[in-house]
């Protein structure tokens, strides 16, 4: 199951780790997560559901849905998804309510960290705003709860568009690396703290500042850290739609990210035959990198009666001889333990299943890309104002022109604040960025502010901007009502 | 609803079709027809025969200034430039390639249409690496020049 040659990645051999699942040796590869080391061994079934005992794989792959929480040396509920691997630890599967261990969970005590700006999620978004605050002068400590920063752009093998500021032509994987070097120059200048493989876990009570708590990992144990910023900044992304049908927790139904996380960042086949579902730019540029990977896409199918992504992607696909179908979906998947095919079936013009249209395909994974929803629960949890809209892909926190949402030095960027680009990520992490910068007197840089949102403005000009540029007028009108 | 947003495949009446004296000099035919917002293409042309409104109209090719360098090519992020040069009864056709099987100057391998379907045989006449896209140039039968549009090595 590991893919050793690939046209744009250079999948080496690791160095190998064994370790253990159901006390049966396996071995995986250095810089694995531990889902991603059962994967390439071939186990797909990570625990089974709480009520009926169904099996269970992971679905997002990248620490949102907990359908893959194993007990790893004694220690229950660990994420095996974003869980790194080490040699020789324990894995098991683990009984419906795991038991509280003996085991002291937190190694040490806790300790305080004291900063200007605080920043949650290292993805294009999180990174620049550390980037940008710091070199403004406020001290930053930047948290993302996975093994390596970047967030998305680290399985985006494919070029980029926009222009030349927002590096168009070159590969996500690419300005992904160049984001770490801008990041790590400033660390090693002791201008910014990173903590990777750590979770911001809450918001709490504090006489001025704001303050957090942040877990950190190491060795499947955690240490809490109380840290104390003027500003905080929500960067933290989004998570896959899951669509309602028969069959959708078997093994084998994966979001497109966490495909795309298998295969592009650990080197690991999710499968051998694939039925997308969702013909939106991620639907099809997934569908294309399966391909690259040597994996077949039996066909996307599509609800909608239009390809929702860039014909660009689509056309790609068409010339690899793989078909996408409008206006059909997927009725149910078959399969005992583990998928084993699917059932597809052709809408109608009001989206309902037409009679004695469906087809059978034969398949080994579903690969779900059916939209993102923006992770707001911390922005909820501190209280930040929320309202639904559509557009935006779900609740989103009303921001002014800075980024600052309704509560005074919480600002957002980037998907969390509504699902739009990488590309739009960036600069919106750099307007959150500056922001608190100039708020805190460190910056008098506003000229910046403008030519950021004039970046801003002209990439969401065209007809495929008018999603995020509605969501966005929506958001302005109800944080100027909110505000009032 | 245009056809293609349904199917995802272009027909000669999206396209920018150049005429037979600008095919046998050989040019870019820029396969992007959607405002989206992209521009590398502009930037990447030597003599500046690519254009665009602002960066999100589509581009459009100045085939009396383009001279088929296929620079154009590797830089597409959307996989998009194909260069066509057509003299007498064979046309070369130049186009992006990212997968696995690497073909070789000289190799004979399998020619698709934009739907996938193998039309015929081609001959690898000359690679060049932009990055990571190789940028391949195939010989074909002159009638399928505006056609072909992949390879399967
Ligand atoms: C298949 C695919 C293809 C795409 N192609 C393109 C493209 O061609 N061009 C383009 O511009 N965009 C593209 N995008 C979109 C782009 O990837 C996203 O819009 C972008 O990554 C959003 O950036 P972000 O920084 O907001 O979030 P993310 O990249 O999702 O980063 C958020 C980070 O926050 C971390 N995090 C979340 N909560 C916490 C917490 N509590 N504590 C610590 N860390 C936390 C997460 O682990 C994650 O690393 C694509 C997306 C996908 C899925
Ligand atoms: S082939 Fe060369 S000259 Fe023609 S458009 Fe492309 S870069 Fe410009
Ligand atoms: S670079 Fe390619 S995808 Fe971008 S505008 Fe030009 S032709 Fe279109």
């Amino acid at each position: 199951m590991r893919i050793r040659a690939h046209p744009i990645i250079d999948f080496k051999k690791r160095a190998e780790l064994p370790f253990y699942f159901q006390k049966k040796k396996i071995v995986g590869e250095e810089g694995d997560t531990i889902a991603a080391a059962l994967h390439a061994a071939g186990v797909r079934t990570l625990t089974t559901s709480l009520k009926y005992g169904s099996p269970r794989g992971f679905f997002c792959g990248i620490g949102k849905c907990s359908s893959c929480l194993m007990r790893v040396n004694g220690v229950p509920n660990v994420r095996t998804c974003i869980a790194p691997l080490k040699e020789g630890i324990l894995v098991e599967m683990q009984e419906k309510l795991a038991e509280l261990p003996d085991a002291e969970f937190f190694g040490e005590p806790k300790k305080t960290i004291d900063v200007d700006v605080l920043i949650v999620g290292a993805g294009p978004a999180g990174l620049c705003a550390a980037i940008e605050s710091a070199a403004q002068g406020a001290s930053v400590l930047i948290v993302d709860e996975n093994q390596s920063v970047g967030g998305q752009l680290v399985k985006q093998t494919h070029k980029f568009f926009g222009s030349k500021q927002e590096r168009a032509g070159t590969r996500g994987i690419d300005i992904a690396k160049e984001l770490e070097n801008d990041l790590r120059r400033l660390e090693s200048e002791g201008k910014i703290q990173v903590m990777i493989d750590a979770t911001v876990i809450g918001c709490y009570e504090s006489d001025k500042k704001h303050r957090f708590g942040v877990v950190e990992r190491r060795e499947y144990t955690s240490t809490l850290y109380d840290v104390r910023c003027d500003a905080v900044i929500l960067a933290c992304g989004a998570m896959e739609n899951m669509l309602l049908f028969p069959g959708n927790d078997l093994p084998g139904v994966y979001g497109a990210g966490a495909v795309q996380t298998l295969m592009n960042v650990y080197g690991v086949k999710p499968g051998e035959r694939v039925l997308m579902v969702g013909a939106g730019n991620v639907g099809l540029i997934v569908s294309y990198q399966l391909l690259q990977a040597g994996i077949a896409v039996d066909r996307v199918v599509e609800a909608a009666p239009v390809i929702g992504g860039y014909n660009v992607h689509a056309a790609k696909l068409r010339r690899c001889g793989v078909p996408i179908q409008t206006s059909h979906s997927i009725k149910e998947v078959c399969g005992e333990k583990k998928v084993e095919g699917a059932v597809v079936v052709r809408l109608d013009e009001n989206w309902k299943p037409i009679k004695d249209s469906e087809e059978y395909i034969k398949c080994d994974t579903i690969c779900l890309a059916v939209g993102l929803t923006p992770s707001t629960r911390l922005l909820s949890q501190i209280g930040v104002d929320l309202e639904f809209i559509p557009e935006a892909g779900g609740y989103v926190a009303p921001h002014d022109g800075a980024m600052q949402t309704s509560v005074k030095g919480v600002y957002v960027a980037g998907d969390a604040s509504g699902i739009e680009e990488a590309s739009t990520a960036m600069i919106e992490g750099k307007i959150a960025g500056l922001s608190p910068a100039i708020l805190l007197g460190r910056s008098k840089n506003k000229k910046l502010l403008a030519q950021y949102r004039e970046e801003l403005a002209q990439l969401r000009a065209g007809p495929f901007g008018e999603k995020p540029r509605i969501a966005k007028q929506k958001i302005a009108t109800l944080a100027e009502a909110h505000h009032a | 609803m245009r056809e293609y947003e349904k199917t995802g495949l272009l027909s000669m009446k999206e396209l920018q079709v150049p005429s037979k004296k600008q095919l046998a000099k050989g040019v870019a035919i820029l396969e992007c027809v959607q405002e989206i917002p992209c521009n590398p293409c502009v930037d990447s042309c030597p003599v500046h025969a690519i254009s665009m409104k602002d960066i999100n109209a589509p581009p459009v090719n100045d085939f009396e200034k383009c001279i088929g360098c296929t620079k154009c090519v590797g830089v597409c992020p959307g996989l998009a430039i194909f260069v066509v040069k057509v003299k007498d009864d064979k046309a070369w056709v130049t186009l992006p390639y990212e997968f696995i099987t690497v073909p070789k100057v000289g190799d004979s391998v399998q020619a698709l249409d934009r739907t996938g379907t193998v039309r015929s045989k081609a001959l690898v006449k000359k690679i060049v690496k932009h990055g990571k896209t190789m940028v391949v140039t195939i010989e074909v039968e002159s009638c399928l020049a505006m056609d072909i549009r992949n390879i399967k090595v």
